[in-house]
């Protein structure tokens, strides 16, 4: 998987949010053997305290994508993009504009404009947007080069709740990553995502929240690997009726 | 002057931000600022005066998803 030019192997992406320590977090990781982890920006206490952690997570050699959780306009977005820049040398931005604190779903107009001025700013916007299909035109208009629709709302766990636009959006943008990004709460839901032909998928909640989140990342990491080669090796269609699949040729008549 | 630093109030005799900044004890290398809602890159620090009232956001590395 080519994101923004460089080679991804994993097709899992993995959040680093609420796990019960860091030490968990990193064993999760591991597991999960993924390349690419998602960190955010808060209030530094004076002495410092963020710092301990970012240095834990360099070690991993995993590529780092900073997001915007939690900003609700375009500009704030924006300002958190360039700040994120500077702090972990990234251009790689996971674009989140919030437009409703209930649902956490994004705004998507806010998205649009914000993904235009970073992408011309040099960003590498990884925008964080529901499932339609004008929306991520627009997106790729603004210069995205990667949608990720949600699956159900963020820290939801439902699965895929519209698997159908999730088709669409695959037969539409057929040349374009897709990364199911929010809303996954079992490795059930993320082999269907990867069976649908998504590129990947993004997680964190399920992983970081189970009784066992290593466990949990191995599960996933599993999951998605079995969607994934599924998915390459094309599916039968559901029938309506009993085929039989031992042959009938050949069949003895014994009454 | 007084300044607000992450919403709560200081007073600092450093007329920069990067003076404000080692004054407050924030001297990790891994923050970035805003300084009234407008990113300061660590270059400009230096020369980035501050004046009475204004408000400084100091963000650091965290966990998210």
């Amino acid at each position: 998987m080519l994101l923004y030019g460089t080679e991804i192997t994993s097709r899992l992406l993995l959040g680093t949010a609420q796990y019960p320590s860091l030490a968990i977090l990193m064993e999760a990781i591991r597991n999960s053997g993924t390349e690419i982890v998602t960190v955010s920006l808060r209030r530094e206490t004076a002495g410092g305290s963020g710092a301990g952690f970012f240095d834990m997570l360099r070690q991993t050699a995993c590529h780092i994508l900073p997001n915007t959780a939690g900003c609700h306009t375009a500009e704030e977005a924006v300002t958190t993009a360039r700040m994120a820049r500077e702090l972990f040398a990234t251009d790689w931005i996971k674009l989140e504009v919030i437009g409703h604190s209930d649902t956490l779903q994004p705004d998507v107009f806010a998205l649009v404009q914000a993904a235009r001025v970073l992408s011309d700013d040099g960003f590498k916007v990884f925008p964080y947007t529901t499932d339609d299909l004008i929306v991520g035109e627009r997106l790729l208009e603004a210069g995205c080069d990667v949608l990720m629709p949600w699956g159900a709302p963020i820290g939801s766990g439902q699965g895929l709740r519209n698997p159908d636009a999730l088709r669409t959006m695959r037969a539409h943008f057929p040349d374009t990553p897709l990364i199911v990004d929010a809303g996954i709460g079992r490795p059930s839901h993320a082999v269907q995502a990867m069976e649908l032909g998504m590129d990947a998928v993004l997680l964190n909640t399920a992983v970081a929240k189970a009784r066992d989140p290593k466990g949990m990342a191995s599960a996933m990491a599993l999951a998605i690997q079995a969607g994934r080669a599924g998915f390459a090796a094309n599916p039968i269609e559901p029938r309506d009726m009993a085929v039989p699949s031992t042959p009938i040729l050949g069949l003895a008549e014994l009454s | 002057m007084k300044i607000t630093v992450n919403a709560k109030p200081h007073e600092v005799a450093g007329v920069t931000l990067s003076a404000a900044l080692s004054e407050l004890d924030f001297d990790s290398p891994t923050i970035a600022t805003t300084v009234n809602g407008s990113f300061v890159p660590r270059s400009e620090r230096m020369d980035m005066a501050l004046k009475d009232g204004d408000r400084l956001e100091v963000l650091s590395p965290m966990q998210g998803g």
